[in-house]
């Protein structure tokens, strides 16, 4: 144990906390969805890689930093999330889960293979000035880039959290959440608001796409790691409990830091797994999740 | 006979007559057919086999597996590793395969079945350990770590060590595909099927009325897992390579379970009639993205009808095309 490994370690664990809010970002959208809806969205990654190329696109093409199109991103992803959920997967809310899984899994399917298309092969990533930046404490040093997702990550959330305590569409649909015929009996929209919550989910996912970019580039064949990702993430957190989310990627992303300093990096997602098994079989909600399946 | 008898139960003659004109066929199918479509029948085989292993767990007993990789890949690598290492035959390298693809079934049915996880959440408890595996085997010098396992290709038939050019895959499947057919008969004649199908319905009901649920549940996935992994060594002797990557992917356990869900979870044809489909599909669009030249075309049409399919025949094809067909089993 010398100083200087000390030292790695902590720079590991920063690092892995900064990104792990980003995949708390992505996981939160996963979380959203299936809290309310009960829909588990298997193309939750392939939406994740359509985000990043989105701001990827913004920044080659029009010169826009993936931080100031973030909003346009997720503006997009709430117009396509409404219309999705209205359009293809309303009918499908209590529906059998494998019914629910071969409908996501067309979509993923479609979308992954039309970035694909449009974007190529290739990994794409945006080269900024500020890359090289960092701030320093002490002997630690934090990445300009993911320091700035990570704040970004956090701001979203805290106004995803003011969304859903202070406003009437959110306290609405936490309460179509809990109780889907009692919200219908007080004459809430519920069909409405299941399109505005799969277009908060979808949101957040494009939100954390655009800041991903950031920290590293993309590829089609990233999208079924990230849906992994997000479940390993919601699950450890607890399905459907926002908080959870958030520190499940913490969780999950400093274990992806520590794990790649310790053992061989490609050794982290076993890491991952095995905290995921660990956690369905000792406790099944989730760390922060409440009551029964 | 009275075994026969009792496995053709109610079957309408009709059907009967079309699986015995369907079964000689495709022995003789060889002899008819060229090599790209002898292919694509060696294709639909292989998926209506593990289909209808699948099926056994999810479309019978009602769990929900998207890691049925596991087996296939555990299956393969263990009769592959087998022959490569000791020169140990797949016909005998298939018990150990088989046996160690079962017991990984067992491990995984108890641990979730024994928490009662159900529905997604075992299905993402089946996916993390196919996953798990996954990196495992990326790091299993043994195995070939992530560089892979490769069988030397050779020129001459051999039986005994399922060596060989397509024909004899083509029969090793098909016998595989019409066994697997028969025994899933069977299983939903036996008194073990019934009980599958009352836990598949309504797990709580089942166990109030003295079904062995667990027990019911755990016979469900080893049987399951076997048959994988008997498609996981033909798959392995078949294209003879073996990588991490793809045997524990993700997209393989999804493979597994389309042509069951497309054709009709829970039915016998289903598996056979979804292969059909999407061996069918999945041909028609490489052609046609072979025209068009964009990378991600074919998946692009693929996912299309996966999505029409899928909205207008939830339940599946073959329920709806027995139906149009005037094949519907009458109900004893």
């Amino acid at each position: 144990m010398t100083a200087d490994f000390l030292l790695n370690l902590a720079q590991a664990i920063i690092n892995g906390l900064l990104t792990g809010m980003v995949y708390g970002l992505m996981a939160l959208g996963l979380s959203v969805i299936f809290g309310v809806m009960r829909i588990v969205n298997f193309a939750h990654g392939e939406m994740m890689v359509v985000g990043m190329y989105l701001a990827w696109m913004g920044f080659e093409y029009l010169q826009v930093s993936p931080m100031l199109s973030l909003p346009v991103i997720a503006a997009l992803f709430f117009g396509a999330g409404y219309i999705l959920q209205r359009s293809l997967i309303s009918p499908f809310i209590g529906r059998p889960e494998h019914q629910q899984f071969l409908l996501l899994l067309a979509v993923a399917i479609l979308l992954v293979n039309a970035s694909l298309a449009i974007a190529g092969p290739d990994s794409r990533g945006v080269q900024m000035e500020s890359q090289f930046d960092s701030y320093e404490l002490g002997p630690l040093v934090f990445d300009a880039v993911r320091l700035h997702a990570a704040l970004a990550a956090v701001a979203i959330a805290l106004l995803l959290w003011l969304f859903f305590t202070r406003t009437r569409t959110g306290k609405s649909i936490r309460a179509a959440a809990d109780n889907n015929l009692a919200a219908l009996v007080v004459g809430l929209d519920v069909r409405r608001l299941y399109s505005f919550t799969f277009g908060i989910g979808a949101a957040c996912v494009g939100a954390a796409g655009a800041l991903m970019i950031t920290i590293i580039p993309v590829s089609p064949f990233l999208a079924v790691e990230y849906t992994l990702l997000a479940f390993v993430i919601v699950i450890v957190g607890g399905l459907g409990s926002m908080t959870g989310a958030l520190l499940g990627g913490l969780l999950i992303g400093v274990s992806e830091a520590v794990a790649g300093l310790l053992l061989q990096p490609s050794l982290k997602s076993m890491f991952s797994f095995g905290l995921l098994i660990l956690v369905l079989l000792l406790r099944p909600q989730g760390l922060l999740g409440k009551g029964s399946q | 006979m009275s075994f026969i008898r009792r496995l053709v139960g109610n079957a309408p003659p009709r059907i009967l007559w079309s699986l015995a004109i369907l079964l000689a066929l495709l022995l003789v199918a060889p002899a008819l057919l060229g090599k790209y479509w002898l292919s694509v029948l060696i294709l639909i085989l292989y998926f209506a086999f593990v289909g209808q292993a699948w099926n056994i767990l999810m479309g019978f007993a009602g769990q929900l597996s998207l890691g049925h990789a596991l087996y296939a890949g555990l299956g393969g690598y263990i009769a592959a590793g087998l022959y490569f290492h000791y020169g140990i035959g797949p016909w005998a390298g298939v018990f150990a395969a088989v046996v160690v693809a079962g017991m990984a079934g067992a491990i995984v049915g108890y641990l979730g079945f024994r928490f009662s996880l159900a529905g997604v959440y075992f299905a993402l408890l089946t996916i993390a350990f196919s996953e798990f595996t996954r990196v495992a085997f990326d790091h299993w010098e043994w195995a070939g770590g992530s560089g892979g396992l490769f069988l030397k290709v050779e020129a001459v038939t051999d039986i005994i060590n399922l060596r060989g050019g397509p024909v004899l895959f083509y029969y090793v499947i098909l016998g595989l595909a019409a066994g697997a057919f028969i025994l899933c008969r069977a299983l939903l004649q036996s008194r073990l099927g019934q009980y599958w199908l009352a836990i598949r319905e309504d797990a709580e009901a089942a166990q109030a009325v003295g079904v062995p649920v667990l027990r019911c549940k755990m016979i469900a996935i080893v049987i399951s897992a076997a048959l994988t992994a008997l498609a996981g060594v033909w798959n392995a002797f078949y294209y003879n390579n073996l990588f991490p990557e793809t045997a524990f992917a993700m997209g393989r356990s999804i493979e597994i379970t389309l042509a069951p869900i497309i054709g009709g979870l829970g039915t016998l044809f289903g598996p056979i009639v979804g292969a059909v489909v999407l061996t069918g599909l999945g041909e028609a669009f490489t052609d046609l993205g072979d025209v068009l030249r964009i990378p991600g075309i074919k998946q692009i049409f693929y996912g299309l009808a996966l999505l029409v399919i899928v909205m207008y025949r939830p339940a599946g094809v073959w329920p709806w095309l027995a139906d149009k067909l005037g094949l519907k089993e009458r109900q004893p």
